[in-house]
């Protein structure tokens, strides 16, 4: 029992040495501009605009149940027009950094995973080092450095539909008016509230990226081990999302 | 030159290379032989610091692999060209951009890098093949991509890993041809990793077995044909006991 402790917390020890042996590298990686700056765009535009038609639609069905479940909780009790003031709340400080990012650990990390996981069982990864690439500058930091900036623009556009679908929602099943909608949604407005959802989305694209590449590129073991990189990625991710949510909830509000 | 010293490698309780010593003569062609398992890819991806030692070191042009700093690695890197056993081409790249990766990377002009990728496709007899991706070709087509990858950067030495495992007998022939044909029209040296006896025969001028970690007998491919040495004549004449 004590065995098996010692262990296991060795080897927890020997893996956050190993992350920070991986952002030591990713670091220097970042000084080859050169290479990863055309990769980049790349990136950008796989994880940023081919995953905006999920977050929009987790988004937009979001909105809509956050209106309903606001109407369903006031009724009698609290004015209507707070459907605008939660729907914008919510959708702001946390569904929609929160749902988008654990949507898009299962999209953009476990492809990321599985696609360097394939690369490393094939020798691809290998080869770019023999072609004198570093895997970091090639790999790794365009993929970071994508995903911390595109996140927070897909939470901004997902934010936006939610509060529209909440509105549209509020308009035709809930006899609450579009003036009223709007001076709920202004209530308790603070800028602050746009950029806590904006800082946290970031920190989601970064984490994701980086446990997608850190998985990916320890992948061992054919088909198999892409397999499980996969699972492993996304699972890590997932938990990732929340522990940090709760760490901004914490620092910021 | 590219020398093993005494070169200790293991991986966990599995030890694998256990005092491997080898010299590769400027110019020439040296195969590595050696039963499945046996530590030859592994002492091949020593040479670009894919993998370090434990113990013992490769010298490459007078400098220790694994002791350099990361500009003296990626120096010595340019100078190699290293040919895959599965070949190891970019699924997402054309065979082009495949071929190109490497020159890019010393940041010559897209003219050049298209002149060389024409010159090194035509070398491997696979023109006009430019726009198609790897998941298109055959096994032996990608080899071929993979080989053209390595000389179209006009290294000083080239590295093949297992070249024709896994191709039937006329796609290897064609391989064998190639890898001879490479070394005369560019003058490359060669390390070549493989337990194809008939290839080792074609493109070696020195053939080196390896077993149990080090070298059990090197010589030339006349020489080794001749060995009274029972363990290299099993292996050469594929005998079961």
């Amino acid at each position: 029992m004590i065995e098996s402790i010692g262990r296991r917390s060795i080897s927890a020890i020997e893996e956050v040495g190993r992350v920070g042996y991986f952002l030591r590298d990713m670091a220097r990686g970042l000084r080859d501009v050169g290479t990863w700056g055309r990769l980049v765009i790349v990136q950008m535009r796989r994880i940023g605009v081919d995953s905006l038609p999920v977050a929009l639609f987790i988004a937009a069905f979001t909105g809509v149940v956050l209106a309903l479940q606001a109407s369903y909780t006031f009724t009698g009790a609290v004015p209507l027009y707070f459907v605008g003031t939660l729907v914008g709340k919510t959708m702001m400080l946390e569904l929609g950094p929160v749902l988008t990012g654990l949507a898009l650990a299962g999209r953009v990390g476990a492809s990321m995973a599985a696609e360097l996981g394939t690369m490393k069982v094939t020798e691809q990864v290998d080869a770019l080092e023999t072609l004198a690439y570093d895997p970091q500058s090639y790999l790794v930091v365009p993929r970071v450095v994508a995903a911390t900036f595109m996140f927070p623009v897909i939470v901004a556009f997902s934010i936006a539909v939610g509060i529209v679908t909440g509105w549209l929602t509020s308009l035709a099943l809930l006899a609450l008016s579009t003036p009223d909608f709007i001076k709920g949604l202004k209530l308790f407005y603070l800028f602050k509230d746009v950029w806590f959802g904006l800082l946290k989305s970031a920190s989601f694209g970064f984490t994701i990226a980086l446990v997608g590449c850190i998985v990916g590129l320890s992948t061992r073991g054919g088909a198999e081990g892409v397999g499980r990189s996969t699972t492993r990625a996304v699972v890590y991710s997932a938990i990732l999302i929340l522990v940090l949510d709760a760490f901004w909830a914490v620092v910021l509000l | 030159m590219i020398e093993f010293q005494d070169l200790y490698k293991a991986f966990g309780a599995k030890r694998v290379l256990e005092g491997f010593s080898l010299q590769v003569r400027d110019g020439e062609t040296m195969v590595i032989i050696g039963y499945s398992g046996s530590g030859k890819s592994v002492a091949l991806k020593h040479i670009v610091g894919l993998l370090h030692p434990d113990a013992g070191e490769v010298i490459v042009d007078g400098q220790a692999v694994s002791t350099l700093a990361p500009v003296g690695l990626t120096l010595v890197r340019e100078s190699i060209g290293y040919v895959f056993q599965f070949a190891a081409l970019f699924d997402s790249l054309s065979v082009a951009d495949n071929v190109a990766l490497g020159l890019r990377r010393r940041r010559l002009d897209e003219e050049e890098i298209e002149a060389r990728v024409h010159e090194a496709l035509a070398l491997v007899d696979l023109s006009g093949t430019d726009e198609r991706f790897p998941a298109e070709l055959s096994g032996g087509m990608r080899k071929r991509v993979g080989i053209a990858r390595a000389i179209a950067l006009r290294p000083r030495y080239i590295l093949y890993d297992e070249p024709t495992t896994g191709l039937d007998p006329v796609t290897s022939a064609v391989i064998d041809r190639l890898m001879v044909r490479t070394r005369e029209h560019l003058g490359v040296t060669g390390v070549v990793v493989t337990h194809d006896m008939r290839s080792a025969y074609t493109v070696g001028d020195r053939i080196a077995m390896l077993y149990e970690g080090k070298v059990r007998q090197v010589s030339t491919v006349e020489e080794i044909q001749q060995t009274d040495d029972p363990v290299v004549r099993q292996f050469i004449e594929g005998r079961a006991e």
